[in-house]
Order: structure tokens, then C-alpha cells, then sequence
């Protein structure tokens, strides 16, 4: 869509996919942008594959159908490029954000991109049970995606996750998110 | 006024909190659940008065909104799709007992097969209850309409239940930007409450609700009923301006988009509208005279209106996200069609249902969509109505 970026995200039930599209979209708005986010509901179960979509603009959208040609598409689990169409209908310059301690160069063949189209590696797993202590790969993967994409500052990513996750979270828990997020960000490669 | 991004849901539940009503009843069904969940918590932490009652089911949460309003209480809920079939009994007694009970319908479809996607099966279902429905096209929408709803609905000229619709998951669970008003502005816009003429709770003027009406009476009482909803009309554009007045945001009986000298056009409700907008834009920018009519209020449907506004089409297609199985068209369709009817001149008039059960209508389907209306007005329709977004 011409002034709307598009972004799918893939993951499993349970690992916060869904929160990450929630997140991105709040800090898109803190920076005063429009923002849409929505998961695709279906029969949720730990560990099921999902979807969850963004889309982000300067002027105000109306458009309410299902994202088909995201910009972006984030993998959140790497287990799903074996199982998953994650390039489905992706823009012939669409940029992947991969969960992943692969190479990227190595990782652009596997999913035969074409050659106007990127690939950006971050071993989120890795940097959230550093950080986190356990695998929780939505947080390190949303600093991956602002690394990425530029849509919006480090900065705003991290207050917004620290206001979201504020509400539930002890602070030892929202600080070692923040680190994920901020580790993925300098970490992330392509 | 504060700039929020939340789901269609959380902007209902917040809207439900500024508005405080006095009793909830909560049962709950997907995609509606989200609501009553939000306003729970409200009410655990004190920020509203409301007595929320937690009952067996629909027909149970329904018929606790029905005693509480006769009683002389503000009263909110909100269902979906097999939750608002479950209360079809009650919903007429609402109607019936004139009690202005404001309903949030998460549009979704009804079973079977079973679903729990958008569409208006529910709803429409429940257009002949004598409720005033009205459609929101996104969450800001669902926002602004529940707050409206209260004042159209206790409106003393009126007394009637109101239900305010918006597309589940589409709008109910996608988080979007919107503006909510501050409490304060709620609260004033909405007043004191006034709904209940007669309250039970008035041991001093005992009165009676529910009461039989055979042959003697009434036809006269459901005559009553067909008064107020004509009367509703104007009421809903009075509330829909002074709301503009303190939103920035004005609300009519619908929304025209580039109409003004449109020459094909699409009615659509709801969250479909918004995306037609797109299409009509790319079809303006090729130098193709298409415009959009998004109905707001559907009952009462104002059809001398909504005909004036679409006079001038040569083209028009009527989406409809629900059947009518067995009618000439979808319920939309059918009212839009005759609606149309006296005037001189009308368009060439067409139906599509599609999006049952949450289908997608993309953006290439209402692109099809206009490309045939371009070319039916010489030709004719090559079918009144048909099935879009399905397998053949």
C-alpha cells in the first residue's frame, strides 16, 4: 500500500508475537504516527503458528482488510522457515528480520530471496536467555525490527516497553526486557 | 482529550467507564469478552459506581438489564452473535417496556457451522426487535457511538434500547489511534440519568411492567413503538451535532465519501467502508466518478435520505455482510433497494454479500467490484445478487 508500511510478524503461541505487534504499534503512536495492529485469530494453542500485522503511516488510514504484500516480515521463530511460507506475497524490496544465530548471506539462499529483498539475522533466542534468562524472543526481536526498518527511535521502543510492560512486571523483569531490546539493536546483522 | 492506541473493545470498556452506568450485566462470549473483562476490572478498582452482575447467560444478562432499567438505573452490556441470539426474547421486551438499555454488539457470525469472525448475522437478525442499531465503521467510532447511544436512547421523546455495532476482531481486537474525551466532558455530555419514566423503585407510584396486552391493547402499544423510532431520526442527528460540538467529531445518519458527483457507488457498513474508501481513491485518481455511502444509523433506516444521497448514481452496488436466506438480497440490499424505489430515476442496483464468517474483502475484490458497476449501466447486471470472497 503506497504511504503504508506493512509489517507480518511470524511466530508461535506463547512466545509474545502477539505483544510485540502490540508494543510496535504504541511506540509508533508515542512518535505520532498511525498505527493498526491485529493478530490473525484462530484456534490459539502454545506453540501453533500465528501471524500479527502492523501498519504504519503518516496519515490517517481507513483501510481495515488483511495484510497480503508486507515490507516487513519479522520470523520470530526460526523453526517456522521450515514449516511456514514467511515469504508469502512480500514485497519485491521487503526486508526480513529473522530469529536466527545464521548468517545472513547463508540464510538469504535457504529462503531463495530475490535479490532486491533483505535479510537481517539476530539471535534473539540467545540474547533473551542472556537477558531475560529464559527464551522469550519478542522483546530482542522489536529492537531488531526498529534496527531495521528506522520507523521509529531505540529510544521510543524501549520507553513504550517499559510502560507496557510496567503494568504486569516486576522491575527486574521490565529492566532485562529492555536490555533484550537494546542488545538486539546493536547486535542484529545483515 | 488524550490520543491512545487501543482495541475497538478497550475503547467500548472506556467509553463504559466515563459513561459510569449504574448495573452491567456480564456474560461472556468472543468477541465481546474483551469488554465486560476491561469494565470489570473498573469496577474492581473503584473507578466506576456500577453494580456489575455476573449471571448463567445471555438470555439471564438481558433480562438483568431489563429489571434494573425498569427499576430506574442506567444500564450497559455488551454480546456477540450466539450471546445476542441467546437474548432474542428479551431484546423484544426491552423494546416493548421502552427501556433505554445500551447494548455494544461485537458483530460476529452466528452458528453453524461454528465461527467466531465478523459478520452481521446477529445484528440484523435483530433488526425487527424495535431496537435502534447503529454502525461504527473503527474503534474511534465504536468509542464515539457508545457515548451517543446513552443520550439517543434515554432521549425523552424516545425511550428506546439502542445497540451499537461494530465488526469483531476487525475493529474489536485491532489496536488502533484514537482520541478519547476526558471524563469530565463524558459524564457532562451523557448527564444525569433520565431514561426511566417510571421507575419500580418509585414505591410511592407503584407501577407495572410486562403487563398483558391482548386484542384491547396491543397493536396501540407497538404502534407507540413505530412512532418513536420515527422520531429516532432526528434525535440522532440533534446528539450526532452536539457531540461534534465537544469532539470534533460530527455524526449524521451516515457518512457519504467523494458522493457529490459520483457516478458509480457502494453502500457498505462498518469496517468494509473503511476499506472501500482506498479502492474509491485509486478509481478517482484513474478518472472514475465512484463515491461511498456507509450507513450509520440502520434502524431507524432512514430511507428518504439515503435515496436523496444516492440519486444521482447511474451504477450502485450494496454489500451485504449477512444473508437473508431466501430473500432477493442481503438485509442491507433489500432496505437500500427500497429505499430507492420512488424515485424518478435510479440507478442500476446490484448486491454482493461477502465476509461471512470473518472471509477477508480485500482490496482486489472491491476493485472487481467497480470495474463491474463501470459496466452495467449499458449493459444491465449479469446478476441481482451473488456470493464475492467464496470459493466456486
Amino acid at each position: 500500500m503506497a504511504g503504508i508500511l506493512e509489517v507480518r510478524w511470524h511466530g508461535r503461541g506463547g512466545q509474545g508475537t502477539v505483544t510485540a505487534a502490540k508494543v510496535l504499534a504504541e511506540a509508533v503512536m508515542a512518535e505520532g504516527k498511525n498505527v493498526q495492529a491485529f493478530p490473525e485469530y484462530g484456534p490459539e494453542r502454545m506453540g501453533a503458528p500465528l501471524r500479527a500485522y502492523n501498519r504504519i503511516s503518516e496519515i490517517p488510514m481507513t483501510i481495515h482488510c488483511q495484510v497480503t504484500n508486507p515490507a516487513v516480515v519479522a520470523v520470530v521463530d526460526p523453526t517456522l522457515l521450515d514449516t511456514v511460507d514467511v515469504t508469502e506475497g512480500a514485497t519485491d524490496d521487503a526486508v526480513f528480520v529473522v530469529n536466527t544465530s545464521g548468517d545472513p548471506g547463508e540464510l538469504k539462499k535457504k529462503m531463495k530471496l530475490k535479490s532486491s529483498q533483505k535479510v537481517f539475522c539476530v539471535d534473539a533466542n540467545g540474547i533473551s536467555l542472556a537477558t531475560i534468562g529464559r527464551i522469550m524472543p519478542n522483546t530482542p526481536m522489536l529492537g531488531a525490527v526498529v534496527k531495521a526498518t528506522k520507523v521509529i527511535k531505540l529510544d521510543t521502543l524501549l520507553a513504550d516497553i517499559r510502560s507496557s510492560f510496567g503494568k504486569k512486571f516486576a522491575e527486574k523483569i521490565i529492566q532485562s526486557n529492555l536490555d533484550a531490546a537494546s542488545r538486539a539493536y546493536e547486535e542484529v546483522k545483515s | 482529550m488524550k490520543k491512545v492506541a487501543m482495541t475497538g473493545n478497550v475503547a467500548v470498556a472506556n467509553a463504559m467507564r466515563q459513561i459510569n452506568p449504574d448495573v452491567c450485566a456480564a456474560y461472556p462470549i468472543t468477541p465481546s469478552t474483551e469488554i465486560m473483562q476491561q469494565f470489570s476490572t473498573f469496577v474492581a478498582n473503584g473507578q466506576v459506581d456500577t453494580e456489575l452482575v455476573t449471571v448463567e447467560s445471555e438470555h439471564s444478562a438481558m433480562s438483568a438489564c431489563i429489571g434494573a432499567a425498569a427499576a430506574g438505573g442506567r444500564v450497559m452490556n455488551a454480546t456477540s452473535a450466539n450471546g445476542l441470539a441467546l437474548m432474542w426474547e428479551m431484546l423484544y421486551i426491552a423494546a416493548g417496556n421502552r427501556l433505554p438499555i445500551v447494548l455494544s454488539c461485537v458483530n460476529r457470525a452466528l452458528s453453524a457451522p461454528i465461527n467466531i469472525h465478523c459478520d452481521h448475522s446477529d445484528s440484523m437478525g435483530a433488526r425487527d426487535s424495535g431496537w435502534i442499531q447503529i454502525y461504527a465503521e473503527n474503534a474511534q467510532e465504536a468509542y464515539d457511538n457508545t457515548i451517543q447511544s446513552v443520550r439517543i436512547g434515554e432521549h425523552p421523546d424516545l425511550h428506546l434500547p439502542v445497540m451499537s455495532c461494530m465488526d469483531g476482531f476487525i475493529i474489536s481486537h485491532s489496536i488502533e489511534n484514537l482520541e478519547l474525551l476526558d471524563d469530565p466532558q463524558v459524564r457532562d455530555f451523557v448527564g444525569p440519568y433520565r431514561g426511566t419514566t417510571y421507575p419500580l423503585l418509585d414505591v410511592n407510584n407503584p407501577v407495572t411492567y410486562g403487563a398483558l396486552h391482548l386484542q384491547d391493547y396491543y397493536i396501540e402499544s407497538r404502534r407507540q413503538l413505530h412512532e418513536a423510532h420515527k422520531r429516532a431520526k432526528d434525535i440522532v442527528v440533534q446528539v450526532g451535532k452536539e457531540y461534534g460540538k465537544i469532539s470534533g467529531r460530527s455524526y449524521g445518519l451516515f457518512e457519504t465519501y467523494k458522493m457529490e458527483d459520483a457516478e458509480i457507488g457502494l453502500v457498505a457498513l462498518n469496517s468494509a467502508a473503511g476499506t472501500a474508501k482506498v479502492v474509491v481513491d485509486e478509481f478517482r485518481a484513474k478518472g472514475v466518478k465512484a463515491g461511498l455511502l456507509k450507513p450509520r444509523l440502520f434502524r431507524p433506516f432512514p430511507y428518504l435520505e439515503i435515496a436523496d444521497a444516492l440519486k444521482g448514481l447511474k451504477a450502485l452496488c450494496v454489500l451485504d455482510r449477512a444473508d437473508s436466506f431466501g430473500a432477493a438480497g442481503g438485509p442491507l440490499f433489500i432496505e437500500v433497494r427500497s429505499a430507492l424505489y420512488d424515485l424518478p430515476k435510479r440507478p442500476v442496483t446490484i448486491n454482493k454479500i461477502f465476509g461471512l464468517g470473518g472471509r477477508d474483502l480485500g482490496l482486489d475484490d472491491l476493485r472487481k467490484v467497480f470495474e463491474e458497476l463501470t459496466t452495467i449501466v449499458d449493459k444491465g447486471p449479469k446478476s441481482l445478487y451473488e456470493y464475492i470472497t467464496v470459493r466456486e
